[in-house]
């Protein structure tokens, strides 16, 4: 296994994930299969290659006039929020 | 059969007033309720809507109105947003959401007149290459209900296979349109990187997804893609790049055309599915074309470069699921971490879960480096083989799958071996190709497809090539057993 336990649970701390105890065993051993795959990359010579992180040359981020381009719709978008009091998203309390 | 029509016939017996648009939407909705329910390809339907659709593109036909879509019933994956309409992805964090809006797919189809008959199954999130990651259950395939469709349009795919509809919309990442469309004997087209809006279109890997299309041949794909393609500023990644009349240069000879075969596609080609290949190869050399071997020396690297670079990107995109602004949250959290937490690992299914965790650990401080800028630079190496192969041919040819449809189950458990699935596809999504799968037969009685890959928005020559090839063979009519009438 190229991942531990101690890994997975690192891994699924950052990633906001809760993992039951009974997954876990199940990702310890199919994370560390993947990683095992795609570790074939670091037999690769890349010496010198520029990372792509667009498939299109030449492609840049475009920038808008600042001008209000759209309405006030939060009420139509709270109405998929699990909870709502006056036009705020509830949460469970962060300061004591 | 109406249902056997392809959308250029269909369209004709529209505009001559022979049907009326409710009476086709009211024919396949009937075929759903019929055939469906052996297939489970759908999560929403949204007949009464439809209904409501087909009256209003009657009232714009008697008007004197014409389109080729104008009428025509078709489906969207359920990753693209509906207004007022469940939006799912496939996840049950989102089995509760209503869509405040239309994907701008969404909204030029609707503009074109087609009808919305419903939302299609998908894998969750659009990770998974069988339609079995699903939160609504796996989608069968129509040719034989033991087998999956593919995926992760699965929905899309068998539906369309199934004659549930003439068109239906779709999404490729890493062969989500076309593993699909080869598994279940119908044409998938992927567009160019940017060709196509994404604008509601629920995202998952943001350097590799695009918007496509399912259909029965080359020419209807043609259709739905000269709707669907344009620049959108709503979407960053959107091209502003002219469309081309693609039914113009639809039915071109093929004389001239240099189509190169990927050395590497066919080295370890399974017997029977070579012998298809060859066979394809002769109509299209019979066609005027001319082949010669081309050499891509990293594709071998694009699956496990495609498994860094698409979780990763995952890992990012899908951390706006976090139970509060909208889809699942869990049961009494007791603080804000439980809650993010718990929301999350209950919301999402395990494969979900699994490309998060590859994606957090390859962005993870310390290995960043080894794996995510190792990959993007492989990346590099793909995409210019790619482009010198593009120096010597038009377009490259190859197999869709190394086999046909495989059996409900089969690699549940080995996420490697279904990731591998995707060998034959994964290389035009890194490069940002486009690319079109078409049925060339069969193997077991199950459908194959081929695939052919173009430079950059070459979907004109994609769909010209495709179109010569349907006009000389037949496979793209044939209807899975039990779906012909």
């Amino acid at each position: 296994m190229s991942l531990t336990r101690q890994d997975v649970e690192k891994i699924a701390h950052l990633a906001r994930l809760s993992i039951t105890a009974q997954e876990m065993p199940v990702y310890v051993s199919s994370l560390s299969s993947i990683v095992d795959f795609v570790d074939e990359l670091s037999r690769t010579d890349t010496e010198g290659v520029v990372p792509m992180a667009h498939p299109l040359d030449g492609q840049h981020q475009r920038l808008r006039a600042d001008v209000v381009s759209e309405s006030d719709t939060h009420e139509k978008y709270q109405l998929n929020a699990p909870a709502v009091t006056a036009g705020l998203y509830v949460v469970p309390r962060v300061i004591e | 059969m109406l249902h056997n029509l392809f959308i250029g016939e269909l369209a004709e017996r529209l505009s001559r007033r022979e049907i009326s648009s409710v009476e086709l939407t009211r024919h396949f909705l009937s075929r759903i309720e019929r055939l469906n329910p052996a297939l489970n390809a759908f999560i929403t339907l949204t007949g009464d809507q439809a209904l409501g659709s087909a009256a209003a593109a009657d009232a714009r036909l008697g008007r004197g109105e014409r389109g080729p879509l104008l009428g025509i019933p078709l489906i969207h994956k359920d990753i693209f947003c509906t207004d007022g309409v469940k939006t799912t992805c496939g996840s049950r964090m989102l089995d509760n959401f209503i869509a405040p809006y239309d994907a701008t797919v969404v909204t030029r189809l609707k503009g074109a007149g087609t009808v919305m008959l419903g939302k299609s199954n998908m894998d969750e999130f659009a990770m998974g290459s069988s339609n079995e990651t699903s939160y609504y259950g796996p989608v069968k395939n129509p040719w034989d209900t033991a087998k999956v469709p593919g995926g992760s349009s699965g929905g899309s795919a068998a539906a369309t296979a199934a004659r549930l509809a003439p068109l239906a919309t779709g999404t490729d990442t890493g062969g989500s349109i076309r593993q699909p469309a080869a598994l279940t004997g119908v044409t998938g087209l992927k567009p160019t990187y940017g060709r196509v809006s994404r604008y509601g279109m629920i995202a998952f890997a943001s350097s590799l997804d695009q918007a496509g299309v399912f259909a029965r041949s080359a020419g209807d794909a043609a259709a739905a893609l000269q709707v669907m393609a344009g620049f959108d500023p709503r979407d960053s990644t959107s091209v502003d790049v002219p469309v081309p009349d693609y039914s113009k240069t639809l039915s071109q000879p093929l004389k001239g055309m240099k189509i190169g075969l990927l050395r590497e596609f066919f080295a370890d080609l399974e017997p029977r599915n070579a012998a298809l290949l060859e066979d394809a190869l002769s109509i299209f050399t019979g066609l005027g074309a001319e082949t010669r071997e081309v050499s891509l020396p990293h594709l071998p690297l694009s699956v496990p470069t495609y498994y860094v670079v698409a979780p990763a990107e995952c890992s990012s995109n899908l951390s706006r699921f976090d139970g509060v602004r909208y889809g699942y949250r869990c049961e009494n959290p007791k603080d804000l971490m439980d809650l993010y937490k718990r929301s999350r690992g209950e919301g999402f299914g395990a494969e979900v879960k699994r490309r998060i965790m590859t994606g957090t650990y390859v962005l993870s401080a310390g290995y960043f480096d080894a794996y995510y800028l190792k990959a993007q630079k492989a990346r590099r190496l793909i995409t210019d083989d790619f482009r010198s192969a593009f120096e010597k041919v038009d377009l490259v040819i190859g197999p869709t799958t190394p086999t046909p449809a495989f059996d409900i189950g089969a690699k549940m458990n080995d996420p490697v071996l279904m990731y591998l699935n995707d060998i034959y596809t994964i290389g035009a999504n890194l490069a940002g190709l486009p690319g079109v799968s078409v049925p060339c037969g069969f193997v077991d009685g199950l459908p194959m497809g081929l695939q052919l890959i173009g430079p950059h928005f070459a979907e004109a020559k994609l769909l010209n090539a495709a179109h010569q090839y349907q006009q000389a063979t037949d496979w793209h009519t044939h209807a899975p057993r039990g779906y012909e009438s």
